[in-house]
Order: structure tokens, then sequence, then C-alpha cells
């Protein structure tokens, strides 16, 4: 086993640890929360496996590609923020309501 | 390109057409509509007249477009869909003018009539479908366009009536595709050719193709109303009453009879679906349609319904005929598809005058009804005889050819219910007869409306006269080259 | 001369210039908007003439080429894609030119804008990293235009719908870190090239699958599309319904087609047992529901179903059965597109979307009822429509495959939808007096709905051709063209 499979192993579970909150938590924050360390998981692996062989230097277009997602994922968390504030303001809570009412 | 590529499609288009421009039309645009209606369905009559003539002089129709890899869409003018054809034209043009009639200042005509041309459209469709696919195509068109027709008063009545139509009608097209499809992986081929497209195939397919069989006539069986797959018939019954004439004596029963006919002849053969011994179970079930269908109506008040069993039992003359397999019972099945649609459309026209005229929508208050309207129910009576088999009238012929084909081919057991149907027959239509002729009329009619001295409007007395006089000339005439009776015996040689 | 201008760039190019434009400048999104649709839609015709003349389109965005550049590539499946996005933006954008109030619609068409040009950006993509970029600009204007009204339950819904897309991305770009990690490479020629299966691989497969699955509302994974598309406004819905659940679709077709389908039974046959399952818990979802949007949204999750039946039938067939896929995810989207745009009319015109209360719309709103029957009868299957033609082809692909239970639940699944749409159909015909205030529903509404739902039923006349479209060669390498 060498670093960089540690790496990505760790960024797995970062992903796992992430999907469990976005499931269990209610509060939306929570939730948005949840999504960025998942969105840090999957951050964490392509860096970890850029480095392909050994000795070679690491290969840059993983991490291109890590920019790019980060760049993504502030967007992305900029939306829900919004939507979060929207949802706030409109019904004073910050929870989705139980799908089966709607 | 030439007229012989073009001809069944424009007798398709004949009346897609007008169908299609009435649906835009505005309520109060009757003269218009009635002229297009009306030149929609004579020139259908037109272009068939001349198909007609080709064929018989050895011309071949035939248009085909492709539809899906490796299946063309064709339309064809064979001698057999060229009969169905003419029923649909001849009979189109008289059921429009009752209708004009028949709807005059009721709501939603422009709907109406855009869809009954439609129904028109998918019954040309279907006789001239040279192929399964085509067929199976205009077969659910029909399903499509019938069902406005059903529901078309809107009524919460009516409304039932049409779901449990479409359960009924939609779910045996799901059959009918299933066996279809299976059919097409094992053949490579939908045509529609005589003796069928099967016989190469090999033994061990045999039982695969009893199932696919029984696929395609349960899902024709339910349009052509065989026991027990009849129940969305009497049900239908709501609809107006040329729609009833419409769908009982041309459109859909018909094209659920003459997909069985199709299916027996052209895709398995008569004799190789005779001898994968097909043919007997369904001339049982055919016979026990007959049989159960006359003695429903024998029980029926409401003269619309004790008709639409009656429809029940006669369609399945068709099928009995075609099943016994021999040459002459065929004559008998194929000439009846003419006969009963003759007989059938007058009686119905009949009962829409009586209910239009008088109020009168049950056999018990038929009391004296031949005093009040002694042509209707003239025509009335030349039906229900018809329906009976009383010589000279068409229906007659019908199950004359029947009995002797069935002792031509040695199944005596169908002499007894042929027997046994007339008696059935007379049974539920003397005591109407009886009714109308020789009982005192009341002092009332339920709901009688005045036309003069007349006893009803043209539009509505007409119809059922013409049709009554063509069952009698059918029967009369039957030897005559231009008669029904001449042309199914030239479609029958080409099968056997 | 014509097919030398670039016509791939232009069609992800002009509708995102539109698109910032109509932030910019709010006064004239209206008239620019239907400018650009039309615009992009002649473009796709370009491209399309382009394609058909001289083979798959490849073109090198700014000369860098791969790894670092992008590259667009078009097929006759991308093609397929193009001409679906256009004709149902068509509809729509001019379904919508009536409908909006001028406040929403300075949001709905910069927005709109851009969900079109990444529509096509996805399409032309041949690089599974662009496409998760492509993608989630995809889900993040969906999610917005979702919320366009400001109703707390179109919020919730978009909310809902926001996480889901996010989850969704997020695992499809982990399975894009592995194969890249394995590979070498995120382009998918020479991922189809190159890969062989081992754990790694299997694990992309898996994440990238499940993923792009829960995008595309796979049953189970389709919790967040009922409500998201029935809260939105009928346009939007419309756009969700017929090309975003289609997009992470098509790129699950592509990675199948041309990367795991050598090799993924064991997960193929799960979709297909998923699609199955889809059919009939959508179908059977539809005819319990009393409200027109949801009826027609839960009909989307049976719908999705079909297109999923593909892939255990493409691992027995040569690659015939995507073509079909293709094509019946084209005529679902026409139709689909045709339904929610009569919802809209029937919400505008009854102030409500409650199946018991449309009595007598069939004469106020003849044209819309007519739509409605005409995209029904091409959802149920019935020929001579698109549906009717492409489940035909797909049932003969099962029963030719000795695969009876799934041809046999594709059957089923049509007579469910005839329940449910003629559930619909019925009440209308109701003679019962309408019983509230009615609105007007301006033409250009009704006629947008029932084109659509023309187009899906001529669709099924040009089926052949359209096949042929499909079958314009995928790899790049070989250059038989059959148009």
């Amino acid at each position: 086993m060498n670093n960089a499979f540690l790496f990505a192993l760790v960024g797995v579970g970062i992903f796992s640890l992430g999907l469990y909150a976005l499931i269990m938590h209610d509060h939306l924050l929570r939730k948005i929360l949840a999504v960025n360390i998942m969105g840090s998981g999957v951050f964490l692996v392509l860096v970890a496996l850029a480095k392909r062989t050994g000795d070679a230097l690491p290969d840059p277009v993983p991490h291109a590609m890590v920019l790019t997602g980060i760049v993504v994922a502030v967007s992305a968390t900029a939306l829900a923020l919004i939507l979060l504030l929207k949802v706030f303001a409109k019904s004073g809570q910050a929870t989705l309501p139980d799908r089966c009412k709607e | 390109m030439n007229w012989s590529t073009w001809l069944p499609p424009l007798v398709v288009a004949s009346s897609l057409l007008p169908g299609l421009i009435i649906f835009f039309l505005v309520e109060e645009k009757v003269l218009f509509r009635t002229a297009l209606n009306l030149a929609g369905a004579l020139s259908t009559l037109l272009l068939t007249g001349w198909m007609l003539w080709g064929v018989s002089h050895g011309h071949q129709y035939e248009t085909s477009v492709p539809f899906l890899p490796g299946l063309e869409l064709v339309l064809r003018a064979d001698p057999l869909s060229l009969l169905f054809v003419s029923l649909s034209s001849i009979l189109w043009l008289l059921t429009t003018i009752y209708a004009i009639g028949y709807l005059e200042g009721s709501p939603h005509r422009s709907r109406f009539f855009g869809f009954f041309s439609l129904c028109v459209t998918s019954t040309t469709g279907i006789a001239l479908s040279g192929n399964f696919i085509t067929f199976l195509l205009f077969y659910e068109f029909l399903t499509l366009v019938t069902y406005p027709l059903v529901i078309h008063r809107g009524t919460e009545k009516a409304r039932q009536a049409g779901k449990i139509y479409l359960i009924y009608t939609i779910t045996s097209g799901a059959i009918l595709l299933l066996g279809t499809m299976w059919l097409y992986t094992l053949t490579g081929t939908l045509d529609f050719r005589p003796q069928g497209i099967l016989r190469d195939l090999g033994e061990e397919n045999h039982l695969a193709l009893i199932v696919i069989f029984i696929l395609l006539i349960a899902g024709l069986g339910v349009k052509a109303a065989l026991v027990p797959l009849h129940g969305w018939l009497p049900q239908a019954m709501v609809a107006p009453a040329p729609v009833s004439a419409l769908l009982h004596a041309v459109a859909v029963v018909k094209a659920g009879a003459f997909g069985i006919v199709r299916v027996v002849y052209d895709i398995f053969g008569v004799d190789f679906a005779a001898d994968l011994g097909v043919t007997g179970p369904l001339a049982v079930v055919a016979a026990v349609t007959i049989i159960y269908g006359s003695l429903r109506a024998l029980f029926q008040d409401n003269l619309k319904r004790r008709l639409a069993f009656s429809t029940v039992s006669q369609v399945s003359y068709i099928i009995l005929g075609v099943a016994i397999a021999g040459p002459v019972a065929s004559i008998g099945g194929i000439v009846h598809l003419v006969h009963q649609g003759l007989m059938k459309i007058t009686l119905f026209f009949c009962a829409g005058n009586l209910a239009e005229t008088l109020g009168i929508h049950t056999v018990h208050e038929m009391n004296g009804a031949g005093r009040r309207m002694p042509w209707s129910m003239t025509a009335f009576t030349i039906g229900a005889f018809g329906m009976i088999g009383a010589p000279p009238i068409a229906g007659f012929i019908s199950k004359w050819y029947l009995g002797l084909g069935a002792l031509q081919a040695g199944q005596y057991w169908v002499i007894p219910v042929l027997i046994g149907s007339s008696l059935l027959n007379a049974a539920y239509f003397l005591p109407v007869l009886h009714r109308i002729w020789f009982r005192e009329p009341p002092d009332a009619w339920p709901a009688e409306r005045d036309f003069g001295n007349k006893e009803t409007a043209w539009a509505l007395l007409v119809p059922p006269l013409v049709t009554a006089l063509l069952a009698l000339l059918a029967g009369l005439m039957a030897s005559a080259w231009f008669s029904p009776l001449e042309w199914v015996q030239f479609i029958a040689q080409r099968e056997f | 001369m014509l097919t030398d201008i670039a016509w791939g760039v232009i069609v992800i190019m002009l509708p995102l210039t539109g698109g910032i434009i109509c932030f910019i400048w709010p006064a004239i999104s209206k008239t620019l908007g239907l400018i650009t649709v039309v615009g992009t839609a002649l473009s796709v015709t370009g491209l399309g003439w382009q394609i058909i003349e001289s083979g798959p389109y490849h073109h090198t965005v700014g000369g860098w080429g791969a790894p670092l550049g992008i590259d667009l590539f078009a097929d006759g499946l991308s093609l397929l894609m193009l001409i679906m996005t256009a004709l149902v933006g068509l509809g729509v954008s001019f379904y919508s030119k009536s409908y909006f109030k001028p406040q929403e619609a300075t949001w709905f068409w910069p927005i709109w804008l851009i969900l079109l040009g990444a529509l096509n950006a996805l399409f032309l993509s041949a690089d599974i990293f662009n496409l998760y970029v492509i993608l989630e600009l995809i889900g993040l204007a969906a999610v917005a235009l979702t919320a366009l009204t400001g109703h707390i339950a179109a919020l919730n819904s978009a909310m809902r719908y926001l996480l889901a897309m996010l989850l969704g991305s997020l695992a499809y770009l982990l399975g894009v870190a592995l194969l890249y990690h394995d590979v070498g490479s995120v382009d998918i020629a020479t991922l189809a090239e190159k890969i062989k299966p081992n754990a790694t691989v299997w694990a992309a497969l898996g994440f990238m699958s499940a993923g792009l699955a829960l995008k595309s509302a796979l049953f189970p994974l389709n919790f967040w599309l009922p409500p998201a598309h029935a809260n939105a406004p009928a346009p939007v819905s419309a756009l969700l319904s017929a090309l975003v659940v289609k997009a992470s679709f098509y790129i699950l077709l592509r990675l199948w087609s041309e990367i795991f389908g050598s090799f993924g039974e064991g997960a193929a046959a799960l979709l297909g047992l998923l699609g199955a399952a889809a059919i009939l818990w959508g179908s059977l979802q539809a005819l319990c529901q009393t409200r027109v949007k949801l009826l027609i949204a839960y009909s989307t999750v049976a719908q999705v179903g079909y297109l999923f039946l593909a892939f255990p039938l493409a691992l027995g067939s040569n690659g015939m059965v995507w073509g079909i896929v293709a094509y019946l995810a084209l005529s679902h989207a026409l139709a689909k597109s045709a339904m929610f745009l009569v919802a809209g009319n029937l919400l505008r015109f009854s102030g409500h979307d409650r199946i018991s209360g449309l009595e007598g719309t069939v004469q106020r709103l003849p044209l819309t009822v007519s739509a409605f029957a005409l995209a029904g009868i091409s959802i149920i299957g019935l020929p001579p429509s698109s549906g009717f033609i492409g489940k035909w082809l797909l049932i003969e692909v099962a029963v030719t495959q000795g695969r009876w239970d799934l041809a046999a639940i594709m059957i089923i699944g049509g007579l469910l939808a005839a329940a449910y749409v003629f559930k619909v159909l019925g009440q209308t015909f109701s003679d019962a007096k309408v019983s509230h205030d009615t609105g007007t529903v301006p033409a250009s509404m009704e006629w947008a709905a029932l084109l659509l739902a023309i187009g899906a039923i001529l669709f099924g006349f040009i089926a052949p051709e359209i096949l042929s479209l499909a079958h314009i060669d995928v790899s790049p390498s070989t250059n038989g063209i059959t148009p």
C-alpha cells in the first residue's frame, strides 16, 4: 500500500461520511455542508490518484480537474444557500417537509 | 406512379380529409359540413366502384411505404378487401344521411361527424390492409376514433360505457400486438397471402403457432364480440343510434370478424389452420356465441340491447363459416359479412326512428307502431325476417350456404346449431313483429314529435328503406353477377 | 461554404451568449430569447447536414486538443439528441412567450438559454470530465428554473432537486477520478480502447451508473422528480421531463455503449430490472394521482424505465438497441413536453389541475385536449406514433432474445399508460356544468402543445430515416456512413 492509495481511501471515506450526513441530517445547512464534504472527498481522490506510477511526477491533469471542480462546487453551494434563505424566509424553517405530505 | 398505386390511399383519404376538415368547422356551418360529408362519402363510393371494376378485370392495386425496418405499410385491394370496402362505403353514405337527420339541432356535431368520418377511414384502412402491421395500425385507430363517439353524450353513463369499451379494446389490442410480434419474429413477414405465410415453418414451431393463433383470435375476438369477450357491446348501446348502427353493422364488430377471416385465410391458411387443429375449437366458440347471444337477446326488453345481443350472435356466423374450413361454408360466412351488415343497420335505423319520432326505447312500448310508422316498420320487418333466415331475404342465403358447407365438410353438429339459433331468432323477433302489426297502439306515444303528414323526417326514413331493399335484393338476386354472393365465390376460389 | 462553418461551436455559444445578454438587458429578453432559440435550431440543422454529408463531426476548440483542450464530437446519436433539444426547445419557447408574467420572464429566458447551451454542449462532448462540468451546469440551471415561481412548494422541491443533483454529480465525478486513474484518459474513445475490467473500473462503473441513474430518476431513485416536475411552471416541467432527464441518461448510454457494454452483464441486468420496476411502479403511481401534473410526472418515471430496459437487451444484440432507445427518448421528449404544456393550459383555463375538475374542456379547449390525446397515443405506444415504433422495436428485440418477461412488462406498461391517459381524457368529455371561472388560453399556447404532440405522431412515419441517423457511426475511426 502506498501513500497515494491511502489518500484515495481516505477520500472515499470522507465521501461516505458526507453521504451519511446528507441522508441523516434534516437541517438544510447541514445537508449543504455534507455535500461540500463529499466534494472534498472526491477532490482528494482525484489529487491522490494523480500520482499514477511510483517515481514519475504526478499527472497535472487531475489537478486542473480539481480546480474546475472547486469552481463548480462554489457555484452550486451559492445556489443552495440562496435557496435555503428563500425556503427559510417563506416557511420559517430550514428543513424540507416530509415527502409524503407533498 | 399511376392509378394502380394511388387508388387505395385515395379511398382511405376520401374519408380522412373531410373528417379532419370537419373538426375545424364551427358548429353553425351546417350546410358546408353536410356537403363535405356527402362529398366524402360519394367519392369513397365512386373510387370503390372503380377498384371493383378494376379488380374484377384482373388489375392490381397496391401501395406501400416504409414504416419500420423490414416492415412496410401496405394498402392492397384484393377481392376480400373490396367486399368490405364496398360494404363500408355504401353504408357510410346511408348512415351519414341518417346521422344528419338524427342529430339535427343537437350539440357538438362537428366533433361527431369528424370522428364519424375517421371511423370510416379506419374501416376502409382495415379492409385494404395488405399486411398485418397495417391492419394493426388501423385496428387501433378504430378503437381511438370510436371512443369519442361512444361517449359522445358526455353523461356519466356514457363515460362509464366508454371506459368499459376501452378496457376491452385496448387490452385486446395489446394481446393482438403480442401475437403479431411473436409471429413476426418467427416468420420475418406479416404479409397477407392466399393460403397463408406459415407453410414453410417446421414442425417444432407448431406449438408456438397454436399459442399465436389463440392470442390473435383473443385479440380480434373482443371486437368481434366472441363469448366471453363480448361484454363491452351491450354497454356501448348508450351511443347515439347512428353510432350503434355503424358500430354493429360495419365498423367495430366487422373489423374483428374481418380480422379473424384474414388470420385464418391469409396468415395461417385454411388448410394449415385445420392441420394445426385450431379451426375446430374456433368453430365451437363461434357456435357457443351464436346460441348464447340469441338466448340473451330473448330476455332483453330494451330494443337496442336486444339488437346488440342479436349482433353478438349473428357476427359469429361469419366466424363459424370460416372455421368450418370448407369452401362452401366459407362462402356462407363471408357473404354474411355483407348480409348481416345490411340487415342489422336496417334494424338499428328503425330503432333510432322509433326513439326519435315516438320516444320508444323498449319492446313493450312498440304495440301498434306499424300503424303510426308503416314504412319504417316494413323495413324493420324485412330486417327481422332476414335475421331469422326466411327466404328470400339475404340472411337465408348465408344460412343455406353455412348448412350446406357444414354437411360438405362432415361437420354435422353445426346443423342443429343453425336450426336452434334460427328458432331463437324467431323467438325474439316474431313477438316484436306481432306487437308492431297486430296490437292496438296506445292512446299516446311516450314522446311524439310532429312531422306533419310524414311518419318521420326524410333523412331518417330513406336510409332504412334503402338498406332493407338491398337486403332483399341480395337474397332475391343472389345469383346475379353483381350480387355479394357472386363476389364471395370469386374470393373463395382464390383460397381453395 | 456552409459546410465549413463550425456549427458545433455555434450551437453551444449562441444560446450561452444570448442567455448572458438577456441577463444584462432584460427588456429584450423575450424577443432575443426567441431569436436565439430559432437560430440555435437552424444551427443544429446546419450541423446535421454536415454530419449527414461528411460523417461524424469533430472539432478541437481553440486548437488545443486533448487532454488539456476541449474536443467537440458529434455522431448520429448526438445529432438525434440535438434535434430533440431543438424541437422541444422551439415548442416550449413559443409557448413561454405568452405563458410567463413579465417578472418571471426576466429570469426564465436567460436561465433557459443557458440550459439550452449546456444541453447542446453535453450532447457534443466526448470527454467524461467535461460531461461532469456540463452536467452540473444543467443541474443548476434546472434547479433555478424549478424555483422560478418562488412558491414555497416550488422552493422545497427545488431544494430537494438540487441536493439530489449534487449527490448524483459527485458520485459520477468519483467514477471519473477512478477511471482516469486506471486508464489515464478522460476521452471516451480512448477509454473504450484501453479499458480492462478490474476492481477500479468496476467501482467506477458502480459510482457513475448510480449517480447518473439518480439524475435520470431511475426507480427507486426517483423521489425528487415528481415534486420538482409538478411544482415547476408548466414550460419548465416540459423542459425538465423532456430534456434534462435525457441528458444524464445520454451520458449513461454513451458510457455503456462504448465503455462498459462489453463486460457489465450483471450491472446491466440490475439496471434492466430497475427499469422494469420503474415502468410498473411509475405507471401505477400515475394512475393513482388526482392532479394532472403529478400524473404526467409519474408517467415520466415509468417512461424512463423503458429506456433502461435497453441495458440488458443491448448485450445480446449489436449496437442497434442504442439507436432504438435514442429514438424512444426523442419520442418521449416530444410527447411529454406536449403533455406538460397541456397541463399548463388546463391550469390557465380552470385555475387548478385536478383531474376531477376538467369537465367541458373538450369543447372549450379542443386543441389542448387533442394535444393531450395525441401525446397520450405516443406515450401509450399506439400505432402509428413514434412511441409505437420505439416500443415495437424494443419488444421485438426482447422477443428475439427470448426475454418474454421484459416484453410482457413493456406491454403491461402500455396498458397502464392507456389507463392513466384515458382517465384524463374521459373526464374532459364530461357534460357536467363548468362550475368555476375560466381563464382564456392564448392560441400560441394551445398550438405549441398541439404541434409538439403532432411531432410525436409524425416521427413515427420517418422512423427508418431517424434510425439510420442514429447509426451514423459511433467511433471516429470507422467512417462508414449510412445517411
